[in-house]
């Protein structure tokens, strides 16, 4: 825990540079420990796990073995969570996961228009833009302008299926696997796997992208 | 409620912006205030849903002016005064000034491997069937509750299919008040496009939000 503690040694010298929800956050967090309702090292413990562990690299595996395997991908878009739970992906804000498969005819994406619902454990925290307003308010109404927002243009025909995540099912959505990947192993496969593929905002990138 | 967070069809917001590399948390205050929050819910005996109305239970200016983690940071503020669990004094003060009220349990660094990944599975068990099947036609009631409700105003007495039963689990908008977990079917249920939007929506678009049974009534 010495981070941030060394953290707050040093930035006490300099209030100023803290604004006013800096310093409410630091003040109860010094009241809760004082209290003795937290343990300032199991607070790192959860920030390490989600800055560190837990992110969108983990369901990008998940993906690229979809794609590798015929017999896995059977199995994930069957019953995701256990599926998941299969690479040691499971918990908290992943309870009960359901993978949405992507095909020419139909693209899924992923919202929560009431909070910020979003499956932890396959991509970690949700970015920003996925909690804000534009996203949440436009995701349902309008998902074609959204989308051109990410500089993503589907096909007109293309079915688009915007999943509301109202409840605590979380969507992990299972792109289509790029052309010219033919016999590519699930590690390489990993890489073309973006983590806005994953909640329909994007694409994978293709071979191109990630040729050197 | 209807609240500043029901945002699903409302106008004004502008464009998506993402933010290219973006990091997990921006600044260190981001990183407290999302760890107190998780650390907190097992001193502090709440729910996810008691958590969810401390956050959107607010005027919509104030809910739409603040970041997502400022909202986290309110609505943990809110649940710790409301259980008398820290004073505003104090946080005023940045120390504490009261003994401590006793709690069951604190997270210990040893178990958050093991909190994190047993999560809270919301499924339970049942002997009753769901009264819908996949490929049935619903409305949605019109409700307004002051409470906590999953049930977005843009689907409010729409016309959808059932397209799953999802299953038997935690019903929010009982559990969120502390009426009890009060279970209840729920279903996947899908609308068009135009069902919700009118004739500018997209026809190449259909919307699905999951559902409890009493927020359902057949068509």
């Amino acid at each position: 825990m010495s981070g941030h503690d060394h953290d707050h040694h040093h930035h006490d010298h300099d209030h100023s540079e803290l604004s006013e929800t800096q310093l409410r956050v630091r003040a109860l967090e010094t009241v809760l420990t004082e209290k003795g309702y937290v343990d300032p090292a199991s607070l790192d413990l959860l920030i390490e796990t989600y800055e560190k562990k837990v992110g969108p690299r983990n369901g990008a595996r998940v993906i690229a073995k979809a794609w590798a395997d015929p017999a896995y991908r059977t199995r994930l878009l069957k019953d995701a969570t256990p599926a998941i739970a299969e690479l040691g992906y499971a918990g908290r804000q992943g309870e009960h996961i359901v993978a949405l498969e992507n095909t020419p005819k139909l693209h899924n994406m992923v919202v929560c228009t009431l909070c910020s619902c979003y499956p932890w454990p396959v991509l970690g925290l949700p970015p920003v833009w996925y909690k804000s307003a534009p996203y949440r308010s436009r995701a349902v109404a309008d998902p074609r302008g959204v989308l051109t927002d990410f500089g993503v243009a589907l096909p007109k025909d293309t079915e688009i299926r915007i999943w509301d995540s109202t409840a605590e099912i979380r969507y992990l959505v299972v792109p289509m696997r790029p052309a010219g990947t033919e016999g590519w192993n699930e590690e390489k496969l990993a890489e073309l796997v973006t983590r806005d593929s994953m909640i329909g905002t994007g694409l994978p990138k293709s071979p191109k992208d990630i040729a050197k | 409620m209807n609240g500043g967070q029901d945002l699903g069809g409302t106008h004004g917001h502008g464009p998506v912006k993402p933010e290219p590399n973006e990091p997990v948390f921006h600044g260190e205050w981001e990183k407290r205030a999302f760890a107190l929050t998780l650390a907190m819910g097992m001193p502090g005996g709440w729910n996810i849903d008691m958590s969810r109305f401390a956050r959107e239970n607010r005027p919509p200016g104030e809910y739409l002016s603040m970041s997502y983690y400022q909202i986290w940071f309110a609505g943990l503020v809110t649940l710790l005064k409301e259980r008398e669990l820290v004073t505003q004094k104090e946080i005023d003060a940045g120390h504490a000034l009261t003994p401590p009220k006793p709690v069951k349990r604190i997270l210990s660094p040893g178990d958050v491997a093991k909190v994190l990944y047993r999560g809270g599975p919301t499924e339970r068990q049942t002997n009753t069937s769901a009264a819908f099947k996949p490929g049935d036609k619903v409305r949605m009631k019109n409700i307004n509750p002051v409470t906590h409700t999953r049930l977005p105003r843009y689907v409010r007495g729409r016309v959808g299919t059932v397209e799953r039963v999802i299953g038997y689990q935690v019903f929010p908008d009982s559990n969120a008040t502390g009426a009890g977990e009060n279970p209840q079917w729920l279903y996947t249920v899908r609308f068009e496009g135009r069902e919700l939007w009118g004739p500018e929506g997209d026809p190449t678009t259909k919307v699905s939000v999951d559902a409890w049974e009493p927020y359902l009534e057949a068509v």
